[in-house]
């Protein structure tokens, strides 16, 4: 009984408008960074510029030295891709380990990790640095990795091992009665059939680690890596009022996540649905 | 000349290629046919996870009980940070403004997400493009969205640039300088940015309600609030469990935020626990007050997630 009609036409425009007025800031982000400077102060804010001008853009990337916008593009693609990296690697063969083994110490790992997904970061940062800064793991991106990789293990093991207990294992035993070793059951039987579980993990992990802000503040603060955040959150502090020069650095910072985005956008859905159930 | 004869060759003779490597027969109850992997894959896991979480937690709760300043000699002090803390107008307003964030973003973010999810759930013939669109907020950095609203709450900004259009020059502010509104600046950035995956989390439940029920009630002559009330709500409620729960929590700890909007002023009047946890640690080093502030602000984490577990484990135990 419930059919498309008048009403529900009705209803489709309404939630458009109010759609697109709530999604106006991203058209006011986008006209104010293609201004030139002398037109950001001068012209209504939501005008769009005279002419397109990508000055801001140009003078952002064009920017040197090791604080530089560019530097910690490579700085957080580095750091993003690291992190992710080790949290497939190590919660991957603990979850399998975990998941698959039947054995008290198992399940009280298991609760381990699962007590560590809930407890709140805050209070473990100071001794963390801490320990960081005395072992020389501070101000640099293998000491980021690492702290990353620590932070959301609990989280990459609880989807691995959600995803495993799914999985029958008649595909390692097949594996094994053909000669194969647990490793290479795993490497080669297993590993390719995760892939769903290794996208949520990348999704959730790429996305938090890439967008951090307090934790890169803390352990990088003051040294010459910098993530893109924090190198924004310095060169905006420098910057009064260009705002077309504070959006280019905005949208950059906001394109490689909105393209990827863009072509997973169910997977990033379900992903953070579905993960941060856990 | 010596012959040496490859194991390989002579077992081509017995045994097919394909199963040149089948281990040699197990010896009976030794092991099962298959070990999954080697216990110590999980090794380096559980070393981190204790590290990072188990070990750094303890040790953080135990600074928050000494007056270490990250250098030299500290002492215990018993309770004298928290007395400090709760004797502090600046830490009280801190606590305050950290529950407020958290309680007013997490009931405007569901109420908004709910209504977003009801709109779009049936029918609509753009819901996924839709969808879509009111989720991209919540994958972008908080701290880039932060300064698109800091350009929006500007004195000179569209705002009050709107505001003076419509004739109410009266209402015009400076917003993030205001020490009443700019909490509300920062409550509208983080509503604004979080509503799309409170809105994803009730689509997930409303697509559990099936079409033929709702019809149903309608044909019994339930009205629109009827339905929503007696249908769907019961429905929801795990995802109602849910979208609290985990706003509660991610909002409990708003700093980026803050950071970039008002940086905690104008003369404390947006400061919350967490960023006077970093502000007391990381600028000032007082590592033992940092540790004590970062103590309560788990602590009020903990009972809240503790809280919403016991409430929706009640409500489960009620329905079954």
């Amino acid at each position: 009984m419930f059919r498309y009609t008048k009403a529900t036409a009705v209803r489709e425009v309404l939630v458009w408008i109010v759609t697109i007025i709530g999604l106006l800031p991203f058209y006011l982000l986008v006209v104010t960074a293609l201004k030139p400077d002398e037109e950001v102060l001068t012209t209504s804010a939501v005008a769009p510029p005279s002419t397109i001008d990508f000055g801001a853009f140009v003078e952002v990337l064009t920017t040197t030295g090791r604080n530089s916008i560019p530097m910690s593009i490579l700085n957080s693609v580095i750091i993003t891709a690291g992190a992710i990296f080790g949290l497939v690697l190590l919660g991957s063969v603990a979850a399998y380990v975990i998941a698959r083994r039947t054995r008290a110490w198992t399940n009280l790992t298991y609760y381990l990790v699962l007590i560590a997904i809930i407890l709140p970061a805050q209070l473990g940062t100071v001794p963390l640095y801490i320990g960081a800064r005395s072992v020389g793991l501070t101000g640099n991106a293998l000491g980021m990795i690492l702290l990353w990789i620590g932070i959301l293990l609990p989280l990459s093991v609880f989807l691995y091992a959600s995803f495993f207990r799914g999985l029958t294992t008649e595909y390692e035993e097949a594996a094994v009665i053909d000669g194969a070793s647990p490793t290479q059951a795993f490497f080669r039987v297993v590993l390719p059939l995760m892939s769903p579980a290794t996208g949520t993990v990348a999704i959730l992990a790429g996305l938090i680690v890439w967008n951090d802000f307090f934790n890169s503040l803390i352990f990088l603060g003051g040294s010459e890596t910098q993530t893109l955040p924090v190198a924004m959150y310095t060169y905006v502090g420098g910057l009064v009022s260009a705002w077309n020069k504070i959006f280019a650095v905005v949208i950059i910072s906001m394109v490689p996540i909105l393209l990827f985005y863009m072509f997973a956008q169910k997977r990033f859905i379900q992903g953070f649905a579905g993960g941060l159930k856990g | 000349m010596t012959v040496t004869i490859d194991e390989s060759s002579t077992r081509t003779l017995t045994v097919p290629p394909e199963a040149w490597n089948t281990p040699p027969p197990r010896k009976r109850g030794k092991k099962p046919l298959i070990s999954f992997g080697h216990w110590w894959w999980a090794l380096p896991a559980v070393v981190l996870v204790i590290a990072v979480h188990y070990v750094a937690t303890l040790t953080g709760g135990f600074f928050a009980f000494t007056d270490w300043t990250g250098l030299g000699d500290w002492s215990f002090i018993g309770l004298d940070n928290f007395e400090r803390i709760f004797q502090d107008p600046l830490m009280l307003g801190a606590v305050g403004n950290t529950l407020f964030l958290a309680f007013a973003s997490v009931i405007l973010t569901n109420v908004v997400g709910l209504l977003f999810a009801l709109a779009i759930n049936r029918m609509l013939k753009s819901r996924y493009i839709l969808r879509t669109l009111l989720f991209m907020p919540v994958v972008l950095s908080p701290l880039a969205v932060a300064y698109v609203w800091k350009f929006i709450f500007q004195f000179d900004g569209p705002l009050n640039g709107f505001l003076g259009l419509i004739g109410l020059e009266g209402m015009q502010k400076v917003w993030l300088a205001d020490p009443t509104w700019s909490i509300w600046a920062i409550l509208i950035t983080v509503v604004w940015q979080q509503t799309g995956f409170t809105m994803v989390i009730y689509l997930a439940g409303l697509a559990s309600v099936p079409i033929e029920v709702e019809e149903a009630a309608a044909l019994d002559g339930a009205g629109v609030w009827q339905r929503f009330r007696y249908v769907i709500v019961p429905a929801i409620r795990p995802s109602i469990a849910i979208a609290t729960t985990l706003g509660i929590i991610q909002s409990l700890r708003i700093f980026d935020q803050i950071l970039a909007l008002t940086g905690g002023g104008p003369a404390g009047a947006t400061e919350t626990l967490a960023t006077q946890v970093y502000k007391q640690a990381f600028s000032l080093g007082q590592f033992g007050f940092g540790s004590a502030l970062a103590l309560v602000l788990t602590v009020i984490i903990l009972a809240f997630a503790i809280l919403q577990q016991y409430l929706t484990r009640d409500r489960d135990a009620g329905k079954a």
